[in-house]
């Protein structure tokens, strides 16, 4: 398991990257998107990874912790996706301003350069 | 009450702004006054707070536990001597760009006073948070308003520097999450001061990975700060900004400053075992490479509002700089020094940006921004702009302009008596009268202090007798309600100059706290050592 998930932050991290430094704008969404992901991912691991554990514990009496999966990470995983989603909603409104004054989806408003 | 007036600089403007958004964009004028009485509260509670903080009462820690848990489990909020006196100087860069605001920006687009509010909100929790996920957060909502601010007034260039500015700030935040994620995978606590006593403990294997993700959080916050050499969004997206936010801004870099300067201090101090002195030397010569580039740029640019950019490049790269002396072992009263001069230039560029604009309008001043402004929005901007008759325009403008202009040239340039001369000569002071520095980095950190100097009385005294001197044609308008918080701010650098013994008597005790990292947040942490992994 710890495989295939450091493959999957791993790959997508790397294609976030190279998305992100493509000029069109649509590309650097989609990379910062991808990038999201791999870094929720991350986050997401950095509690342990633990299978079919629950986060909240019982009330009550001793409970050995062991048996339980880490609860902050998932919270801070949580609250990232919403930032990370409501930060994007925004970005993507300004891409589509962009492209509305000027006419092109480059990031820098004018073509030029390796497509 | 005493104790709850800590989170007050949080929920006055969040509720403010909260309040305003009820409202319908078209009430300007209450939601102006709303604004004013929001922050004139933070400005009266940031001093009161500052107050406190001096005080220094053993035993009285400010700590405000949010929701009241026990101190590792409880996002905290932490009163300090730094940032007490961050606070104050928001509240007074609030207050100055907000009349400024008033006089046609808010006009110019919408929402402009509860993003303001909000972004108050993001700046506050930011300097007040104990808590490393939580100063993400605050951060985020700084930033988020920051957007919407940036792009107010729209128009092609502040959509395209915009797009930029987004686009680094999002891959900058996810640096911080992995960052703080690290720390949480290696340490499993996100509480400052829990982390700044446990760091010495961390094993040995695993303190690479604590450095590694420490170091990306330091290069997220970095790029905020304006660092070279991931400063290249800084200009062209400050420059954008209109001008009420371009001052307002002046203040956002020195939020990295800020957290670099407060996370180095506590994690990489001399208490933090191995860890202590990390990164220290990699500061200095980032701080240093900042001031040159940023001397570089003041001297090359052409316009006004670039050489303001530059300029807070240049106080963030000497700020920085400091703080890699101080990492290493350097002496408090350079820190000292250095917090005097960062209030002293933050005022300063806040001067400068709204200096650009009035000075450099040309025919009908603000008229023609808002018939501008009346193509995009429509007939509505029009019918607000016959319905202010009140904008009082004050006489020999120019010549006013050119005095504060002059003054702004002096305090930025660390001439005296303004006080930018104190803070520098406090640096250098403390820079010779430490023996444990490396005689060649002193040098060119004293050097580069003194051409950052001379570099900025050039480019704008040049571009001063451009704009003042030799401008052709009739003298632009200038609205009293523009002049009116630059005359404010430099009233504020004549009271810092006049009264710097005590300020820097503050400053000092300032880098004396900062130094002394076990002093800082709750203390004695109850169930610390239960809850180390």
């Amino acid at each position: 398991m710890e495989l295939i998930l450091s493959l999957a932050i791993g790959i997508l991290s790397a294609s976030g990257i190279w998305l992100l430094l493509r000029p069109r704008s649509f590309q650097v969404i989609i990379g910062l998107c991808l990038l999201s992901y791999a870094v929720n991912l991350f986050i997401f691991s950095m509690g342990r990874l633990t299978l079919g554990a629950p986060a909240i514990m019982p009330k009550g009496g001793f409970v050995d912790p062991s048996r339980y999966a880490d609860p902050l990470p998932q919270a801070l995983v949580l609250t990232a996706i919403v930032i990370g989603f409501a930060t994007t909603a925004l970005f993507l409104v300004v891409m589509i301003a962009a492209r509305g004054f000027t006419g092109t989806d480059h990031v820098d408003g004018k073509e030029g350069g390796p497509q | 009450m005493n104790q709850h007036l800590l989170i007050a600089p949080i929920l006055i403007p969040f509720v403010a702004g909260a309040v305003m958004l009820l409202s319908d964009d078209r009430r300007r004028v209450a939601r102006f006054w709303l604004s004013l009485a929001s922050v004139l509260a933070l400005l009266g509670i940031a001093v009161r707070l500052l107050v406190q903080a001096k005080g220094d009462v053993p035993g009285s820690e400010a700590v405000y536990r949010l929701g009241d848990w026990a101190a590792p489990m409880a996002i905290t909020l932490v009163l300090d001597h730094l940032s007490a006196m961050m606070l104050l100087l928001t509240a007074v860069l609030a207050l100055a760009s907000l009349i400024y605001a008033k006089a046609s920006w808010d006009r110019q687009g919408q929402h402009f006073f509860p993003l303001f509010q909000f972004l108050l909100m993001g700046l506050n929790g930011a300097f007040l948070t104990g808590d490393l996920f939580n100063l993400f957060v605050f951060f985020e909502v700084m930033l988020a308003a920051s957007y919407g601010l940036l792009l107010h007034g729209s128009g092609r260039g502040r959509v395209r520097s915009g797009l930029h500015y987004i686009a680094i700030n999002l891959a900058a935040s996810l640096l911080f999450l992995l960052g703080v994620s690290l720390i949480y995978g290696v340490t499993g606590t996100l509480n400052m001061a829990h982390l700044a006593s446990i760091i010495a403990d961390v094993a040995p294997t695993d303190r690479p990975l604590l450095h590694l993700g420490l170091s990306l959080l330091g290069v997220a916050f970095l790029i905020k700060a304006g660092c070279w050499p991931l400063s290249f969004w800084l200009p062209p997206a400050y420059t954008a900004a209109a001008a009420p936010v371009g001052a307002i801004f002046a203040i956002m870099t020195k939020v990295g400053v800020y957290v670099i300067l407060r996370l180095s201090m506590l994690f990489f101090g001399a208490t933090a075992g191995a860890s202590a002195g990390f990164g220290g030397t990699v500061l200095i010569g980032l701080g240093l490479a900042t001031t040159a580039f940023a001397i570089l740029g003041v001297l090359g640019s052409q316009g006004m509002g670039r050489i303001a950019a530059h300029s807070m490049i240049l106080s963030s790269g000497t700020v920085l700089a400091v703080v890699g002396f101080a990492v290493t072992g350097g002496h408090g009263w350079m820190l000292a020094g250095a917090l005097y001069y960062l209030v002293a230039s933050t005022l300063a560029t806040a001067i400068l940006f709204m200096l650009v604009e009035p000075a450099s309008r040309d025919d009908g001043g603000s008229a023609a921004i808002l018939a501008l402004t009346a193509e995009i929005y429509g007939a509505d901007a029009v019918r607000n702009l016959d319905e202010t008759p009140d904008r009082l325009v004050i006489p020999a403008g120019l010549a006013v302009l050119g005095c504060c202009f002059g003054l702004g040239v002096l305090a930025l340039a660390g001439l005296p008596p303004l006080p930018g001369f104190v803070g520098k000569m406090v640096m250098i002071q403390g820079a010779l009268a430490d023996a444990s520095l490396s005689p060649a980095l002193t040098w060119s950190f004293i050097g580069l202090l003194l051409a950052s100097g001379l570099a900025t009385l050039i480019a704008l005294s040049r571009i001063g007798i451009q704009t003042f001197w030799a401008s052709e044609g009739d003298a632009p308008p200038v609205m009293a309600l523009e002049i009116a918080p630059v005359i404010l701010l430099i009233a504020m650098l004549g009271a810092l100059s006049l009264h710097s013994e005590a300020v820097l008597r503050y400053t000092d005790r300032t880098a004396e706290r900062l130094l002394d990292a076990p002093r800082y947040g709750p203390r004695p942490l109850p169930a610390a050592t239960e809850v180390t992994p």
